[in-house]
């Protein structure tokens, strides 16, 4: 499989008054097209900032984030907005649809800022509503979805612009055991379908559900299981 | 274009769920906007018929009034004659040394009883010249004004003010009839309107109740003394001229003249028992008057839109701070900062704009109320309402920026963990 995402020894450090914390600490990795990874570890492993770094949401201290094939780490603020705007596609933990927007405008929202014409992203956002089983609720406000259905709708919305990558924050920690079935099933038919996709979480349960698991411990690798891009 | 329409249409509808709160931001500008228009078409209204007024007076006109010179003023017990005002040598003096005086119209003010028919009514005499009427410019309602043929030929003739012609009942038909005035009998030769106000302390040369006859024929029947019965004792005055109006050939000419003939007559009169007034002085000191009155207003309004905008500004930074979770999620979805800005900047725009509209709608509505039930002149200027609007839009804009750009800057990570 071809590789999407190459990282070589990045490093992150925050500073907390006079101390330097190392959230990552010399990582390196490659990510193949249509790989399904969990990256699991206690709090504080470092997982989150991977993400984020990975996602285009921060920038790394020092190292490189080749993103295909693209180096991301001296792009600046507008840049990376649109990369993420055009390449990435996210899910978190708490669904984080816009609550005063209906169903379809939050899946449409992607396709705003993309600069869609109106009609042709209101059909894209029911197409998409329709594959996450919410073409029935288009025109629905957010609060009155079940967590399952918000977070369907953040999928829908993470699938709009087409993602080259799907990222993934805990998208079950805040959704009950059968719920939590269903999205990651649907992850996983749309990992079928060929996207990548890069979850954090720590429930093993959950990273049963992926191809790849790394483990992360103080900023490091500490193991990684499962197939390898 | 399209996507500014969009985002000034989402703009809306987040204003819109909010809708109290919105309606309540934009009450400063509301009524910022709302009183500087209001207060300068009043303003533009009362100058305006400020200047109306001055301009009827002529402003090519100097105004020569006598006057009983204060250590003149009768003892009040004894019987005793004042003598004052202008004098026919001054008023040939006027003719003779000013190049720049075009015409003069001397009156003589003597006030008698007039009668028609049964009808009787202490008038305002007017003595004077067929000139009268044409710096006096008033509508002839019936017959013809004083001619130059009456004066030389001492005609009884007279021109009665509509007013007057009106209490004495006088018709149309009346043209052509006598009117006494005094002992003596008058043949009415024409009606006309009169226009009476005063500008400043300026009245106009014309009264409500002034019957026009000829000079001469004042100057054999009247002479130049008056008796008045004040209080039990009577009042003599002998006044040759009491009024003098000075027609300039050139609005430029007409204050060094009027200092001409201020100098003139200091030099022949022992007391000042005379006035010069000139209407194109108070028509500066209106217009003076204006400006200051426009720098007030200026500053009521800036400070009234200040506060608007402070309004906007806080309940902007308000809405940044409830909404740092949406702004990080449409950050890390790909907006840039400067779509996070556009977004905000629009809604306090039009937010800003909204009250700028509604307080033109105020602002067009008060001077239209005032109008209506105090009669008061308003003039609500097309400028006016441009510059309302222009500064209430550019008041969002100004205190929008501040908020809007704090929106931007947030990290995403951060606003998307923010609760």
């Amino acid at each position: 499989m071809s590789e999407l995402i190459r990282l070589e020894d990045v490093r992150k450090i925050y500073r907390m008054g006079s101390e330097e914390v190392a959230a990552l600490d010399g990582v390196s990795l490659t990510f193949a097209q249509g790989s399904f990874w969990a990256f699991m570890g206690p709090s504080g492993s470092g997982k989150s900032t991977l993400l984020n770094l990975l996602g285009c949401l921060d920038r790394p201290t020092s190292g490189r984030y080749l993103l295909e094939a693209n180096d991301v780490a001296d792009l600046d603020d507008d840049e990376l907005s649109e990369l993420r705007l055009r390449r990435l596609g996210f899910i978190f933990q708490s669904f984080n649809l816009i609550p005063q927007l209906s169903v379809r405008e939050n899946i449409e929202l992607p396709l705003f800022y993309l600069g869609w014409e109106e009609a042709e992203s209101a059909a894209r956002a029911s197409e998409l509503a329709e594959k996450v089983g919410l073409g029935h609720r288009l025109l629905h406000r957010p609060t009155e979805l079940s967590g399952g259905q918000q977070q369907r709708v953040a999928v829908a919305r993470a699938l709009a612009n087409d993602p080259a990558v799907i990222l993934a924050d805990e998208p079950t920690g805040n959704l009950d055991t059968a719920t939590s079935k269903q999205i990651m099933e649907l992850l996983q038919e749309l990992n079928a379908g060929g996207k990548t996709i890069l979850m954090v979480t720590h429930e093993a349960e959950i990273a049963a559900y992926t191809k790849s698991q790394l483990h992360l411990r103080d900023g490091k690798i500490q193991s990684i299981e499962g197939e390898r891009g | 274009m399209r996507g500014v329409t969009r985002a000034v249409r989402i703009g809306i509808k987040d204003l819109w769920l909010h809708r109290l709160r919105s309606l309540l931001t934009i009450l400063g500008v509301v009524f910022g906007v709302g009183s500087v228009v209001a207060m300068l078409a009043v303003g533009e209204g009362a100058s305006a018929q400020a200047l109306e007024r001055i301009r009827r007076l002529g402003s090519n006109n100097i105004m020569l009034t006598a006057t009983k010179a204060v250590e003149e003023t009768t003892s009040g017990q004894v019987q005793r004659t004042s003598v004052y005002g202008l004098t026919y040598a001054d008023e040939k003096r006027l003719r003779e040394s000013f190049p720049s005086v075009r015409r003069i119209v001397p009156a003589k003010l003597v006030r008698k009883e007039a009668r028609l028919g049964e009808r009787s009514l202490e008038v305002r005499v007017v003595g004077t010249t067929p000139e009268w009427f044409d710096l006096v410019p008033r509508r002839m309602l019936a017959g013809r004004e004083l001619e130059p043929h009456d004066l030389a030929g001492r005609s009884a003739v007279a021109v009665l003010t509509e007013s007057g012609a009106r209490k004495l009942l006088a018709v149309e038909r009346s043209i052509g009839g006598f009117v006494r005035i005094g002992s003596f009998a008058f043949e009415v030769i024409g009606i006309v309107e009169s226009d009476v106000g005063k500008v400043g302390d300026l009245p106009t040369p014309d009264q409500d109740i002034d019957a026009y006859i000829p000079m001469t024929v004042c100057k054999d029947r009247f002479g130049d003394t008056s008796q008045r019965r004040t209080s039990g004792s009577f009042e003599r005055e002998q006044v040759e001229l009491h009024q003098v109006i000075v027609d300039v050939d050139d609005t430029a000419h007409v204050e060094p003249t009027a200092d001409a003939i201020t100098t003139m007559l200091k030099r022949f009169h022992k007391r000042v028992d005379y006035k010069v007034e000139v209407p194109l002085a108070l028509l500066r000191e209106a217009e003076a008057t204006k400006r200051t009155f426009n720098v007030v207003l200026g500053s009521i309004a800036g400070i009234s839109l200040l506060v608007g905008g402070i309004g906007i500004m806080n309940i902007m930074l308000a809405s940044v701070t409830e909404r740092t979770r949406e702004i990080g999620i449409r950050r890390a979805i790909g907006a840039k900062k400067r779509q996070i800005i556009g977004q905000f900047l629009i809604e306090s725009v039009v937010l800003s704009v909204v009250g700028g509209l509604v307080g033109v709608f105020l602002g067009v509505a008060i001077p239209w109320v005032i109008q209506r039930f105090s009669g008061m002149p308003t003039d609500v200027t097309p400028e006016s309402i441009a510059l309302a609007l222009g500064i209430s839009g550019a008041v969002g804009i100004i205190f929008g920026i501040y908020p809007a750009r704090r929106a931007a800057e947030l990290d995403p990570i951060v606003a998307l963990r923010h609760e």
